[in-house]
């Protein structure tokens, strides 16, 4: 199953050079960008891991894709999204935020019952990855 | 008409000069810098070859980009700094650089001051510059043979790297002394390998610095009279022959020192209202006081 989160989360994946120039966009406006990754694909999951500081001081796009490289490189099957944020007045908030990678097998959400008082039943969702403990939900040897 | 081929398509270099505007930069960099011809004549020889490079991509050949690392040597105040920054603009008209800007770091920059502080320094500085120019003045301070444990190393192992990985992203220009900077690449082999263009700055003759103690005063809306024309002439000759001189820096303080003086000139003789010409101009009384002139 494949997890689409923030913008253009209904085209296919973004390659490196679409990747490059959505970052030059937001830089072109002001904006600084950060990279952030997590192993916890669950949709209210809003707080992702940071990989290092946002880059506030960049001016071009090849500085960011060398975080994003390492970022990769350090978890290879983690879900990892870029983001812009706007420091201007009146917004001081993301304005742009995408998926650049994702883990190769996806396995998906189970729907969980509960029963409550009387014959009420609550549903939720569970990631089938977050069974196994974080770090070791994605890996090669996990996927079945 | 014989019969077409498939590469009969034309290119026109000439459009493609006029459209980079790289006349007129050059052209600027052949008014603002006196001397210098054979850093002119490289800057000119690198715009031909870029050029030409966009041309060929025009017509569909492929080509590794250049690499066009370089390396600037030369004696203290002859105009290594000024023209890094002329760089970025000419490369970047010449579209080899996405963003018109130098970073200039030195030593400090780069290394850290402990184990494992240099990497991250480093890549934080390269990835500033990315895009653009950086400039490493001072660049031998970087490696310091006699201490073996020293940080400069590392930096200029992460340099390397990048400087090889993200030839497209990055260009890297050192600059330092010349005795200094030869020492330097000779205990850094792989680094002088990857420099291109090492360019030597040749020192200014009397002529040329008197030609830029005009410009520089005109930039600042002075002038000299006559008589200062001559004392400045005399003071060039002077300086040269004295220690420390370091070429269009001396020149720059000397007029600087000439100003306070010319100031304090004006101001005791207060009691006179000022014209604008006399607020302008530099008089030989002004340079004559310098101590250049009785240090014989």
């Amino acid at each position: 199953m494949k997890i689409t989160q923030g913008q253009f989360s209904f085209l296919p994946d973004l390659n490196d050079e679409e990747i490059k120039k959505q970052i030059e966009y937001g830089l072109d406006q002001g904006w600084s960008i950060a990279v952030e990754h997590t192993d916890d694909p669950h949709p209210r999951n809003t707080y992702w891991s940071m990989w290092g500081t946002p880059m506030f001081d960049l001016r071009d796009p090849a500085g960011v894709m060398l975080e994003l490289n390492a970022c990769r490189k350090e978890f290879p099957n983690d879900y990892i999204k870029v983001l812009a944020f706007d420091s201007n007045k009146g917004f001081e908030t993301i304005r742009m935020s995408f998926m650049v990678q994702r883990p190769a097998a996806e396995p998906g959400f189970e729907l969980v019952r509960s029963e409550g008082p009387g014959r009420t039943v609550r549903y939720t969702l569970r990631s089938y990855a977050t069974s196994r403990p974080s770090g070791d939900r994605y890996s090669s040897a996990a996927t079945p | 008409m014989s019969a077409a081929l498939e590469d009969d398509r034309r290119v026109d270099l000439g459009a493609i000069y006029a459209e980079s505007n790289i006349g007129e930069t050059i052209g600027q960099l052949d008014n603002d810098l006196v001397g210098l011809v054979p850093v002119k004549t490289r800057i000119r020889e690198i715009a031909a070859l870029l050029l030409v490079e966009s041309a060929r991509r025009g017509l569909g050949i492929q080509t590794e980009p250049p690499s066009l690392h370089m390396s600037f040597t030369g004696n203290p105040g002859t105009g290594k700094t000024t023209v890094a920054r002329r760089m970025a603009d000419v490369l970047h008209r010449l579209k080899y650089i996405r963003r018109n800007h130098v970073v200039t770091v030195s030593r400090d920059d780069l290394v850290g001051q402990y184990i494992g502080h240099t990497a991250p320094k480093t890549k934080e500085v390269l990835k500033k510059a990315m895009g653009g120019v950086l400039f490493i003045d001072e660049a031998y301070y970087l490696y310091r043979p006699e201490n073996e444990r020293d940080y400069g190393q590392e930096a200029i192992e992460i340099l390397l790297q990048i400087m090889e990985d993200n030839r497209d992203d990055l260009v890297v220009i050192l600059a330092g002394y010349k005795d200094r900077m030869d020492t330097f690449f000779r205990s850094n082999p792989g680094m002088a390998s990857r420099i291109a263009h090492h360019i030597d700055f040749p020192d200014y003759s009397a002529d040329e610095l008197f030609r830029i103690s005009e410009l520089m005063a005109t930039s600042m809306h002075y002038r000299f009279d006559e008589a200062g024309q001559a004392a400045m002439r005399e003071y060039i000759a002077l300086r040269m022959t004295q220690p420390r001189f370091s070429n269009a820096r001396s020149i720059r303080n000397g007029i600087d020192r000439a100003r306070l003086r010319m100031a304090n000139r004006l101001f005791a003789g207060r009691d006179q209202p000022l014209d604008r010409v006399a607020l302008e101009t530099i008089t030989a009384e002004d340079i004559r006081v310098s101590r250049v002139f009785n240090q014989q």
